[in-house]
């Protein structure tokens, strides 16, 4: 056996090459539009129902996400129990989920049960009912959920944060309050659902096993002109209202750490800006060896955890920096946290630090669509904005050909602490 | 069916390949048998110490992320009460990068003083975000030690308390290290794009050379049989009141443990399940409920916890949840909520190959327990599981005198 030296990295490979495959589209008789991700070896098969019904879209506090959650609770043929005993026999999985800008209902099956699933779905989203009594139950268990994660500071820090970024009237900075639950009745459930759950405001995304038989038997439960709705479903845009002050607290007495947040309106993934930004944001905040964690979790061990992200929403977007500290170094924290923004201002990423966020963020996207699932959400990540896959190719364009120029001028527009706002949850 | 090969250094590190080659990633996936277990009652908290400190850099390479962050790689890290592993995924090409990483710190740590007290802070947040600056996140820290007496167990991988995890001095560091972190303590699964040719010559290239370790054998104290029932009753500064039952069972060794594990599923997998149906949905009494096993290797605890409902007493709420319990001692389940549960782990298992990490940590897990084939025969155990099996397993551990109650009670009411 020879001897090796193990100061020394073995040769790498950048990554040039990143294979994704592409969405397909066909549309149902009705015109829902069906993309799939035909990949994966196992026989099983993911369907997600999109529907344009976030928060967004919703008129009074909790009507997104209500429908949403009870969605599955009882329709007009089945009751709550009869539609949970047809989904777990069958192992399948039933997921909903809502967003700023969407809703989602997600049946998870094997391909062999896909015949006995699809039916209920059918059920669930033509015909949900809201019943009174599943209603109250919900609303009674999710007050109390409620006056929990109000003692948690992150959580706190997470609601407040938005609402200052966006205003309370605006439907991203909603604060839900105790009183909202007791405003929730079967009448705005009624209106929301047969408003935005309906075939055209329907997309379907499909991946894993696709064969032609899924086809068949979504035209079928779901092809038909029975549940097309002729309103329009445009909303109006909703004007912004950041809080004009710089700096908030919200006190917790007995807190042990604090929780900070700092960050500003941005814009979307359509912004000309956005890709470059998130190539800084991620020197900035945004992985394990980014100068925050590197600084203030690393170096300083005054936290668990740092990041920072930028979020993009149909309507808007924001930047953020995230973190839960001691509290007796929680002014220290802060102080870090701009200084390394400032430090991005003044000074030009070193070229070493630059290749090996290069690297990193093409392994990143590698592993990112990598199998059925994730190459089927990184098409909705393009298809919510309509985008089109070329997106990608300026993706790795962007982060291969990024030079710390660019990124220090990028940090000299948007890393203005005056235009930050920042909060802490817990004591300073 | 997930095909793997098995071969063994002269070192006795255990290595499995498995090839899948629909990927571009390469994953490795390094476990070490070590676990909070493993600890001196006198410095609990210290594996998962460790785990922080693996990432302090090893003897020739001072930073550990750096270098595979460079070649487009990702990782991380968990620690048990069982077993602390280890796992990155990287562009399949350049695999080599992972094996010097992980070879290094296998051989020996850099020890720094400084990357000790830092991640001792580290450690001391995360002892307060997760457990203490949390609404129940003590739970566990006062739950272990009623249901332990002896077997380490009693103990949360976080430790006992933040103390032990201050005292921390680099020779424990030092000694732990020697004893717990060497090839013959370890196994090591590669999984992806990768070929097995390819897979033995870096193994042999960055793993062969490094020395064996001592033979650690394990020892443990032996839990004595529960006697008589056990509680506790504790006031918090939490808004609502909370139940947690933890019975003693099997060990995940046992052929039973298959059968406690469909309990489980029968009383709280999904919506249709019986707790969700009775006590949270028909008689509203909490908010909500779950059945579980903690699947721990040795022998562990099927914990039963909810939120009440307001106005909900602690001995309603006891009473509900042990008449249930009492159902499954005195009525078979029927053939069709059985066959659900099984349909139900037979999907599961199916939708937990999509992943090459997830295969991989199954492999690595599946070996220490015995044999990493384990991986595709445990969906065969569940289902041979019959109806006379639940109920003898049921009358066994539920008892009074088998578990421990702990009543968490909110101070506003």
């Amino acid at each position: 056996m020879h001897t090796i030296d193990r100061k020394i990295s073995p040769a790498f490979k950048t990554v040039e090459k990143i294979e994704m495959i592409k969405a397909s589209e066909v549309r149902l008789n009705n015109k829902i539009p069906v993309y799939s991700i035909n990949a994966g070896s196992q026989e099983l098969i993911r369907i997600e129902f999109l529907f344009s019904a976030g928060m967004y879209q919703q008129e009074v506090p909790l009507q997104a996400t209500t429908v949403n959650a009870m969605i599955e609770e009882g329709t007009s043929k089945l009751n709550a129990s009869q539609i949970a005993d047809m989904v777990d026999y069958y192992g399948a999985f039933l997921e909903t989920g809502v967003s700023q800008d969407s809703a989602s209902v997600v049946l998870y099956t094997l391909n062999k049960h896909l015949n006995a699933t699809l039916p209920v779905l059918e059920q669930i989203i033509k015909n949900s009912v809201f019943p009174q009594q599943e209603l109250d139950t919900h609303i009674r268990n999710k007050k109390q959920k409620f006056h929990v994660n109000n003692q948690k500071v992150a959580i706190l820090a997470r609601k407040r944060f938005t609402e200052l970024l966006f205003g309370e009237k605006h439907p991203y900075g909603i604060n839900v309050k105790e009183t909202d639950f007791d405003a929730v009745n079967r009448e705005m459930l009624n209106n929301f659902y047969s408003k935005y759950y309906r075939a055209n405001s329907c997309k379907i995304i499909l991946a894993g096993k696709v064969n032609d038989d899924v086809f068949t038997l979504l035209n079928n439960h779901f092809g038909g002109n029975d549940w097309v709705a002729q309103n329009d479903l445009g909303r109006k845009k909703i004007e912004i209202f950041s809080d004009s002050q710089h700096q908030h607290l919200v006190h917790k007495h007995d807190a042990l750490q604090s929780a900070i947040r700092i960050g500003k309106i941005m814009f979307n993934k359509t912004h000309p800006d956005f890709q470059k930004f998130q190539f800084l944001n991620t020197v900035f905040g945004g992985y394990f060896g980014s100068r925050l964690m590197s600084n203030i979790r690393e170096d300083k061990g005054y936290t668990y955890g740092i990041g920072s992200g930028l979020v993009s929403l149909k309507n808007s977007g924001y930047f953020f920096i995230s973190t839960e500290v001691g509290v007796d170094v929680c002014k220290n924290a802060i102080d870090e946290i701009y200084f390394e923004m400032n430090r991005l201002r003044e000074e030009l990423v070193p070229q070493e630090e630059l290749e090996l966020v290069k690297n990193y963020l093409l392994g990143t996207f590698l592993r990112s669509v990598d199998g059925p699932f994730s190459m089927a959400d990184r098409f909705k990540g393009i298809m919510e904005y309509d985008l089109d896959y070329d997106y990608f190719d300026k993706y790795i364009e962007t982060i291969k050909g990024v030079s710390a120029t660019e990124l220090r001028d990028l940090a000299n527009v948007y890393f203005d602490k005056n235009s930050m706002i920042e909060l802490v949850v817990g004591k300073k | 069916m997930i095909k793997f090969k098995r071969f063994e250094l002269e070192n006795g590190l255990r290595i499995i390949v498995h090839q899948d080659k629909s990927t571009p990633l390469a994953c490795l996936n390094i476990l070490y048998d070590v676990g909070a277990r493993d600890e001196n009652p006198e410095q609990t908290g210290f594996a998962h110490l460790f785990e922080h400190l693996m990432f302090g850099g090893s003897v020739n390479i001072p930073s550990y992320d750096e270098p595979l962050q460079r070649v487009g790689g990702e990782n991380n890290a968990f620690t048990t009460n069982d077993i602390t592993n280890y796992y990155l995924t990287l562009p399949a090409e350049n695999l080599e990068t992972g094996f010097w990483l992980e070879s290094d710190r296998m051989l020996s740590l850099a020890f720094s003083e400084k990357s000790l007290e830092v991640q001792r802070n580290v450690v001391i947040e995360e002892f307060k975000q997760r457990y203490l600056n949390q609404p129940y996140g003590d739970v566990w820290l006062l739950l272990r030690p009623m249901a332990y007496k002896v077997h380490p167990y009693l103990w949360d991988t976080i430790g006992k308390e933040i103390s032990h995890i201050e005292n921390a001095k680099i020779a424990d560091v030092k000694n732990f290290f020697a004893k717990f972190y060497c090839p013959n303590n370890a196994i090591m699964v590669v999984a992806g794009n990768v070929e097995l040719d390819e897979v033995k010559r870096l193994a042999e290239k960055y793993f062969a050379s490094i020395p064996k370790g001592p033979d650690n054998k394990r020892n443990l104290p032996i839990e004595p049989f529960q006697t008589e029932a056990r509680s506790l009753t504790v006031e918090r500064d939490v808004p609502v009141d909370a139940i947690y039952k933890a019975y003693h069972m099997c060990s995940r060794y046992d052929k039973e443990y298959y059968t406690i594990d469909l309990i489980s599923d029968v009383l709280s997998q999904g919506n249709s399940s019986r707790l969700h149906n009775t006590l949270i949905k028909s008689k509203k009494l909490f908010s909500d409920l779950h059945a579980y096993v903690m699947g721990d290797f040795d022998k562990g605890l099927f914990v039963v916890s909810g939120k009440l409902s307001k106005g909900v007493t602690m001995e309603e709420a006891d009473n509900a949840i042990m008449e249930e319990l009492e159902k499954l001692k005195s009525e078979f389940v029927s053939n069709n909520e059985l066959t659900k549960v099984k349909n139900k782990v037979e999907a599961t298992h199916v939708f937990g190959e999509v992943e090459v990490l997830n295969k991989a940590t199954n492999l690595a897990v599946s070996e220490l327990l015995g044999n990493a084939d384990i991986i595709n025969n445990e969906v065969g155990k569940y289902l041979s599981v019959t109806i006379e099996q639940i109920k003898e397993q049921a009358n066994l551990i539920f008892r009074k005198e088998n578990c421990s109650t702990l009543y968490y009670k909110s101070k506003n009411n």
